[in-house]
């Protein structure tokens, strides 16, 4: 295990996105396409990938990581966990130019390393001043950068473009990475991960118990939630208000239906352009295709890109 | 990522759950009759008073005990959701097409399954508390959101109620864990599945779902 090193998690992560690209390429739309998941069957087959991992590696660890250790050395080792990764959603605070959540993010930090021992109790949670996880994968949505197709990543799981290419920089910040020693940061590394998986024990049983299609389920749940952290609890409204039990000319339509409805798969089974797919429209064109409502021959102002693609899918109807 | 989010998602859940449980038959339904008449953001905040105190009074549901939280969440929580609406969202387009057979079968399942997530979840509240944010809506409104947020066990969790004013009084339709909304997330695997099965697929689906879990409370 002498190859994983401080860097490894970059190395991984650029090794798994060349071989996953290398299927990506063969990947059309299924039928039911959806338009935040042109590789939704990519996905799908990683996904399945990462669930037996997972079923036979990781969650018996888990289990016997609880098993073993008492509940207070669990709680401490989350607790300088999310101690270090308190300062990378401080720095990237900053980063989105957020002055009074930056400030409280550093007081955390400082209170929690001073007064908690070094991170190991959590003590500015008591002071009401709550964590507020940030990572670059939010920071570069605050820029502006598109979301870019939903990616499951291989052992890493759900995630986004947008936020994969964040990911390395917030793997990079956690404690596994300190240790001068290589067999300390694979420890670490190791008591890591049992320690967040442990942590969901209960809760991602219940998900397998309730979810049908656990796949999309854990999709749509997670574009939502991420959704929710970049706009910090309070995304603009995208739910449809509609009553579906009114026949159709009482429904009011004064919402934009949710991304991924119906609407929008009708959309992106239409014939494209050859040179460009909903997935290469940024994150407002996205939002805008959504706006169209059931009568969607009816021209809708778009950025300039999408404006072309959508015309040119109704004039060939 | 989301594991992490799913977990507290569910942890909520079960946080929301736990608002409805209250001692006695009496005491039930004049509460019931005051909290239904009240603004929603106080019906919630009561109701989330007194279920987190029934939760920490009751030391069988504590333990898990799948049956008393069922019976509770089956007698307190029917009063303040919609199911049919529920039901009617995730299933979504397809709602209007369906027969009125179909429709009482897609609900009775739903409604079990989410029974069932529910009770999953209050089985794992341990001693949460719950601020509930101001209401950010005009008097006649009829749709709200009401925010709340669940302290105590390390990062808040974001749990929000979209609630609609019915004849009886205001009425959760849909719940956000964490800024994923419950029935929205059903609605593309609903929507998958009758595609692909048709809408009797899709209660097929669901009913053997349900006996699924249920085999599996009573085998535990």
């Amino acid at each position: 295990m002498s190859w994983i090193k401080s860097s490894d998690s970059t190395r991984f992560f650029c090794a798994a996105l060349l071989s996953g690209s290398a299927l990506l390429q063969g990947c059309a739309s299924t039928p039911h396409a959806n338009a935040s998941d042109p590789y939704e069957s990519f996905n799908r087959k990683m996904f399945v990938f990462n669930e037996e991992m997972d079923k036979r590696l990781l969650r018996p660890g888990a289990i016997a990581y609880k098993a073993i250790l008492p509940d207070f050395v669990e709680k401490s080792i989350s607790n300088v966990t999310n101690n270090v990764k308190d300062v990378w959603s401080f720095v990237n605070l900053v980063l989105q130019g957020e002055g009074a959540a930056a400030v409280e993010g550093f007081m955390r930090v400082v209170v929690n390393t001073t007064f908690g021992l070094g991170g190991l109790l959590d003590v500015a949670s008591d002071m009401q001043l709550d964590r507020r996880s940030e990572d670059l994968g939010q920071t570069l949505a605050v820029w502006g950068a598109p979301k870019g197709p939903y990616l499951v990543l291989p052992l890493l799981g759900p995630s986004t473009v947008r936020d994969a290419i964040g990911l390395p920089a917030d793997m990079y910040v956690m404690p596994s990475t300190f240790p001068a020693d290589v067999g300390a940061r694979n420890a670490l590394s190791v008591v890591q991960l049992l320690s967040l998986r442990s942590g969901l024990l209960g809760a991602t049983d219940l998900l397998s118990d309730v979810s049908l299609d656990k796949y999309s389920f854990v999709r749509d749940a997670y574009l939502q939630r991420r959704r929710n952290l970049i706009y910090n609890g309070d995304p603009p409204d995208q739910y449809d208000e509609g009553d579906y039990s009114e026949p159709q000319s009482k429904r009011k339509q004064l919402q934009p239906t949710a991304l991924w409805s119906a609407d929008v798969e009708v959309i992106n089974n239409l014939p494209l352009s050859p040179f460009v797919s909903t997935a290469e429209l940024g994150v407002d064109a996205q939002e805008q295709l959504a706006l169209v409502s059931d009568d969607w021959t009816r021209p809708v102002a778009l950025p300039e890109l999408s404006v072309q693609v959508v015309a040119q899918d109704m004039s060939s109807e | 990522m989301i594991k992490t989010s799913c977990a507290k998602a569910l942890l909520a859940i079960a946080a929301s759950i736990t608002v409805f449980s209250s001692p006695t038959v009496q005491a039930e339904t004049v509460a019931a009759v005051k909290t239904a008449q009240l603004a929603p953001d106080a019906l919630i905040r009561n109701l989330s008073i007194s279920v987190m105190d029934a939760v920490r009074a009751d030391k069988s549901i504590q333990a898990g005990d799948t049956h008393k939280i069922e019976v509770l969440v089956d007698t307190q929580i029917l009063p303040y959701v919609d199911f049919e609406r529920m039901t009617s969202s995730a299933v979504g387009r397809y709602w209007r097409d369906a027969t009125p057979t179909q429709k009482k079968s897609l609900q009775t399942e739903f409604k079990a399954l989410l029974l069932y997530t529910y009770a999953g979840a209050v089985g794992q509240i341990k001693n949460q508390t719950v601020d509930v944010k101001p209401l950010r809506a005009s008097a006649d409104d009829t749709s709200v959101v009401v925010k709340t947020l669940v302290r105590g066990q390390g990062e808040p969790i974001q749990l929000d109620y979209r609630m609609q004013k019915s004849a009886n009084g205001w009425k959760i339709y849909d719940v956000n864990v964490l800024g994923a909304w419950l029935v929205q997330t059903y609605q593309s695997s609903f929507a998958r599945d009758i595609g692909s099965v048709g809408i009797d697929g899709l209660i097929q689906k669901l009913s053997e779902r349900n006996k699924q879990l249920a085999s599996k409370q009573t085998g535990a």
